[in-house]
């Protein structure tokens, strides 16, 4: 079992024509993703790789039966293609896009919740369900299948944590990348409430950083509501106030925001939190095997 | 991005926002033109991206050519904790009755637009928390919403807003809102907003931060952009388009992705060492990045190691080897580097150096081992 992404996934890119839309959907093909569609406007009936190219997102849907699209286009038109996915009827949106503006976000937040659908991202480097399916540029190698389900917001960061728990012999059943943006579709809140869920899910490993506080927020749900034991990890102690520190969303605004506050909120709530991905990645070997 | 006061009073200006007209200056004897333009009294206020610059003796009123002259030599270059003043604003000494706060922020826990507005202006929000909890309104803007006069009306009477002004009020909130949807602003704030003698509501201040993602729809904010890096570091590796932050210490670093990238600032911190920077390859980090931010992060003087940690997913580690070598024969590099590539092709990238035979070159697997090493590095 494993969450948002599975065998169930029929999937359609939107952008698959694009460089980086052919490289990163035929390798999710190849990891054994039911890859259904691309779809591009105005190059409808073409395809690639043998995958048919529809104009909409909604055609995807009727003619080839997608269910989870990919977002794949360049910042200045994917929040009008995420809205796009959102009507097409598709469950799940994945959006992968870097550089979307805030105010755009905004609006595609909202008409994503008040749809139902479910939106991971954008600035994320989208799910992995082990042996299952992959949707996203996540290095599958990484990772084998498992009980520890990780979120993060964070990309390499998380491939870091997943390669020392593969080495440590320990697997994963689903990872999420929920972005870095100041505001994505789905925050710690929504994909700990899908982990608590999974019954292949044991622990869970929940990588912050700076900026916001979906990590103070997270601390008190999981007091309140998550049974099963949850491992932390925060980067950005070093980081200084103001400063962008690469995520559009890594930013300490005046005193809020910052690592220490976030480490601290998940430790009063009995969070244990690694000091570096190492650390976090053996005590959640040394707690799953506890 | 955030504006300097007078760029956002310009923007005021186009959207019809009340606000003080003036001149902006760079020079002492461009200041004294402009004040002369403009008649005394007037302000002579310091253009600084940090605020209480008043308390730090950078806004001052000048009666005539000689006070302005003086009061502009004064504050032109002097140092407002931390941020050089390069340029001068001039405007017209206002009447001030009341002074109010107002501000509109995105706030990113509810996903909404916040307004903010209270009758006691002039100092800090923590401040007025601190001095009254009630003084504050806030308002979330319910998406589809707008916040339109009604809105503002109830708003502005809830904050005890002088009646004859309550209109006023409503529509520089109404105006600032549109600002914010229109300009991609995540923070609109000014404090005060002022109420002058003849009762008119005008922006006396403007602090405003411009979503980054939003550049290629605001062209002309983006050109203001360009002269905003004080740091030498900073604006040349923005001429590259890399994502660097200095951080002042002597050890120089470069990670594949933000969240890596931060985190390796953290262990080598802990390993008892000073992070110079922070500088984000980004994904599938070829020679040429590899050559440029080389560039960029020795040519801070104060960096005296520097560590590479790559952590290959997409990124390829023989790819990211082959830069390293290539960086080397280019650049002069007279600071030990260490490197720790992991990850996809990392035995292929390890093998490259290793055959490279570059001196000061030093290999490592894991981050923690790169960090203390780094840190003995850098400090001998």
């Amino acid at each position: 079992m494993s969450i948002i992404v599975n065998s169930d996934t029929k999937l359609v890119v939107s952008g698959l024509t694009g460089r980086e839309g052919t490289f990163h959907g035929l390798r999710n093909r190849d990891y054994g993703t039911d890859l259904v569609a691309g779809v591009t406007p105005g190059k409808g009936g073409q395809d690639v790789d043998g995958v048919p190219v529809f104009d909409t997102i909604a055609e995807s849907v009727s003619e080839a039966g997608a269910n989870t699209s990919m977002v794949f286009v360049p910042a200045r038109f994917a929040a009008a293609a995420i809205d796009e996915a959102i009507d097409s009827g598709v469950h799940t949106v994945i959006a992968i896009t870097e550089g979307i503006p805030v105010h755009d976000m905004l609006k595609t937040y909202w008409k994503a919740r008040e749809a139902g659908v479910r939106l991971i991202g954008p600035n994320c480097p989208g799910v992995l369900s082990p042996g299952e399916a992959n949707v996203g540029i996540i290095p599958a190698q990484f990772f084998d299948p498992g009980p520890i389900g990780v979120v993060s917001k964070s990309g390499t960061l998380t491939y870091q944590i997943g390669n020392e728990l593969k080495q440590a012999g320990a697997g994963n059943s689903s990872i999420v990348g929920i972005g870095g943006d100041p505001i994505v579709g789905s925050d710690f809140i929504d994909i700990l409430t899908l982990f608590e869920e999974d019954p292949a899910t044991e622990l869970i490993v929940m990588v912050g950083e700076i900026g916001g506080d979906a990590e103070e927020r997270a601390a008190d749900f999981i007091a309140e509501r998550i049974s099963k034991p949850v491992v932390g990890y925060i980067a950005g102690f070093t980081a200084p106030p103001g400063k962008q520190m690469g995520h559009a969303g890594a930013i300490i605004s005046g005193s809020s925001g910052t690592a220490q506050a976030k480490k601290d909120a998940l430790e009063a709530k009995g969070v244990r939190v690694g000091t570096s991905p190492t650390e976090a990645a053996q005590i959640a070997v040394e707690v799953l095997n506890g | 991005m955030d504006l300097l006061e007078y760029q956002g009073k310009q923007l005021f200006a186009t959207h019809g926002v009340p606000t003080t007209e003036g001149r902006h200056a760079a020079t002492v004897d461009d200041a004294v033109a402009a004040a002369e333009e403009i008649g005394y009294p007037c302000v002579v206020k310091a253009q600084v991206r940090i605020g209480k610059r008043g308390k730090a003796g950078g806004i001052k009123i000048a009666a005539d050519s000689d006070e302005a002259r003086a009061h502009s030599e004064a504050i032109l270059g002097m140092d407002i904790r931390g941020f050089t003043v390069n340029d001068l604003w001039i405007e017209a000494a206002s009447d001030i009755a009341n002074e109010y706060y107002a501000s509109i922020i995105l706030d990113r826990s509810e996903k909404k637009l916040l307004v903010l507005l209270s009758r006691m202006g002039g100092m800090d929000v923590e401040e007025i928390a601190d001095k009254d909890p009630n003084a504050m309104v806030r308002r979330h803007i319910e998406p589809g919403a707008e916040l339109d006069l009604d809105l503002g009306r109830e708003l502005a009477h809830q904050a005890g807003i002088d009646d004859d002004v309550v209109d006023g009020v409503a529509e520089m909130l109404n105006g600032l809102a549109k600002v914010a949807v229109a300009e991609d602003a995540t923070l609109i704030e000014i404090n005060p907003l002022v109420v002058t003698g003849d009762r008119k509501v005008i922006a006396l201040d403007a602090k405003i931060t411009i979503d980054g993602n939003s550049m290629f729809r605001h062209p002309e904010l983006a050109e203001l952009s360009d002269s905003s890096a004080d740091d030498p570091q900073e604006a040349m590796a923005k001429e590259r388009g890399l994502t660097y932050v200095k951080l002042g210490g002597n050890v120089g670093i470069l990670g594949n992705g933000a969240g890596l990238c931060m985190s390796t600032l953290d262990v080598v911190a802990q390993a008892g060492g000073k992070p110079a920077n922070f500088l984000d390859a980004g994904g599938g980090s070829k020679a040429e990045a590899i050559v440029d931010a080389l560039e960029v992060i020795t040519s801070d003087p104060n960096v005296t190691a520097v560590l590479f940690n790559i952590f290959g997913g997409i990124t390829r580690c023989d790819e990211v080897a082959k830069g390293i070598i290539e960086a080397s024969s280019e650049i002069d590099l007279k600071v030990p580097l260490v490197v720790r590539l992991d990850g996809t092709n990392s035995e292929a990238g390890l093998a490259l150096l290793a055959e490279s035979g570059l001196q000061n070159l030093h290999n490592e697997t894991t981050m923690l081992g790169a960090a203390a090493r780094v840190v003995d590095l850098a400090n001998p």
